[in-house]
């Protein structure tokens, strides 16, 4: 059982026009690179490079994410309602990590 | 703590511990060995982990969450226990104590944790009471020493960027009194961990929480 | 042949070398940023504790004073370390559809410094802002083992 990887807090419904607030949680050790095991050898970085945010297919926020990025990130945005359909949220990252998540808008 | 660290916890959306949470919901649900959901028998476990550790009536033993848990899936789910710190066994704890959210700790007291708490230990030869009763709210390494009630138990400590036991943070408070750690599910932890509760008893239960 | 006490003294020189940025090194991470601009300070709000409770996760939020419309708004936001062994944190773009220009997110910040965020506007200009925090570390660690 791999469980969720990703959470998403969307409203459920908004104004035409009004900004609203999104919050993303990804769940990933996010690991710098520069950690070494009690024997002293090097943990390969593997982290999450990448996010982006689509309206209805349009790209509305984007995030280059480093290894100072802390572990499970949290990525809290805004974007304008402006109209009712599907936010689309991936994440890509080291070695094929790739998560999607969809939440859906009624904007009235 | 920091209030940033406080918000973290507060919001369910920033809540780190979420993933375990979801993740429990969906172990409770889930048909063991035998055919058995924890669902099939508890269809609600509110207000429960405020009153553990508690006394197993029928072995006669004095079990934790995770040791409940464990005796559930082994003695009547025909399942294997989950060890300490494993995701299952952080997930289902998490999921069990966030429905205990707000409820006041009823658990009674432990004269062999109280004496474990007072006990001179290790190179130092300190004991956990020197700290966190004579001590709290003074400066350890410029970090003020808290008091140590476990009201929110299992949590998401920034340290460890990962969810964590209350005998995971006991060991490592043991270990940094340079202190002979007691193994996971030792009976010493399990008295300790009821003392610390009935020490905490009345405060209210804010599983899963968030710690520096 | 080196002895025990030297090879150790240049493997942990090495080490050192790899594990903290230099300021020079942040400029220069800045510079790929802004081409040849000066950013002028203002516009940038980057809030963090002052005082933080560990530096393995650091709230972090950063906000730019901008209509946000079509005309005018912010298309890009970076920020940058001085202390940790890379300088840059991350970076954002966007546009009008943001509706406000700000992120908020947790970062890792290697030791008590200060941490700069740069804007950058649909005229073109870059605007920047700084954060002095103080990190502190949990006392008893966990030494690496459970």
């Amino acid at each position: 059982m791999s469980g969720r990887r990703a959470i998403v807090t969307v409203p459920k419904q908004a104004k035409r026009g009004e900004v609203i607030e999104i919050k993303t949680l990804a769940q990933h050790a996010m690991e710098t690179g520069y950690r070494r095991t009690q024997e002293g050898v090097a943990i390969a970085r593997d982290i999450i490079r990448t996010f982006v945010c689509t309206y209805n297919g349009a790209e509305v926020f984007r995030m280059e994410l480093h290894p100072a990025i802390a572990a499970n990130p949290l990525i809290a945005f805004s974007t304008v309602a402006t109209e009712s359909g599907t936010l689309e949220f991936k994440w890509s990252g080291d070695n094929g990590y790739t998560v999607t998540e969809t939440a859906g808008i009624t904007v009235v | 703590m920091g209030r940033e660290t406080r918000a973290m916890q507060d919001d369910d959306a920033t809540n780190p511990a979420m993933f375990w949470v979801l993740e429990g919901e969906a172990l409770f649900k889930n048909k063991e060995g035998s055919g058995k959901a924890c669902l099939d028998c508890h269809s609600t476990l509110k207000g429960v982990a405020a009153r553990y550790p508690a006394q197993d009536a029928k072995q006669g033993r004095l079990l934790n969450l995770e040791g409940r848990i464990n005796a559930c899936r082994t003695e009547r789910m025909g399942a294997a226990a989950f060890p300490y710190e494993s995701r299952e066994l952080l997930s289902l704890t998490a999921y069990v104590a966030l429905q205990s959210r707000g409820a006041p700790i009823e658990v009674r007291k432990s004269d062999v944790g109280e004496k474990f708490f007072h006990l001179r230990q290790g190179q130092l030869n300190l004991s956990c009471a020197q700290c966190h009763d004579e001590r709290w709210g003074k400066k350890l390494a410029g970090t003020p020493i808290p008091q140590a009630h476990p009201t929110g138990y299992p949590l998401y400590r920034l340290e460890w960027q990962n969810l964590g036991s209350l005998q995971r943070r006991l060991r490592n408070c043991l270990t940094g009194m340079r202190a002979e750690a007691w193994p996971f599910g030792a009976p010493e932890l399990v008295e300790l961990e009821r003392y610390l509760m009935w020490r905490a008893r009345g405060m209210k239960m804010e599983s899963p929480a968030v710690r520096p | 042949m080196m002895d025990r006490r030297g090879f150790l003294l240049f493997t942990s020189i090495l080490f050192l070398g790899n594990a903290h940025a230099t300021p020079a090194q942040m400029q220069a991470a800045m510079r790929k940023v802004l081409g040849g601009a000066t950013p002028r300070p203002g516009k940038v709000k980057l809030e963090i504790a002052p005082l933080i409770d560990n530096g393995n996760t650091v709230p972090l939020s950063v906000s730019v004073d901008s209509p946000m419309t079509s005309a005018e708004h912010v298309k890009a936001i970076h920020v940058f370390t001085e202390k940790n062994p890379q300088p840059n944190v991350l970076s954002v773009r966007l546009g009008p559809r943001a509706g406000r220009a700000s992120v908020s997110t947790r970062v890792r910040l290697a030791d008590s410094q200060t941490v700069h965020a740069i804007a950058e506007l649909s005229d073109g200009s870059f605007w920047s802002g700084s954060a002095d925090v103080v990190v502190t570390v949990s006392a008893c660690l966990e030494d690496g083992f459970i």
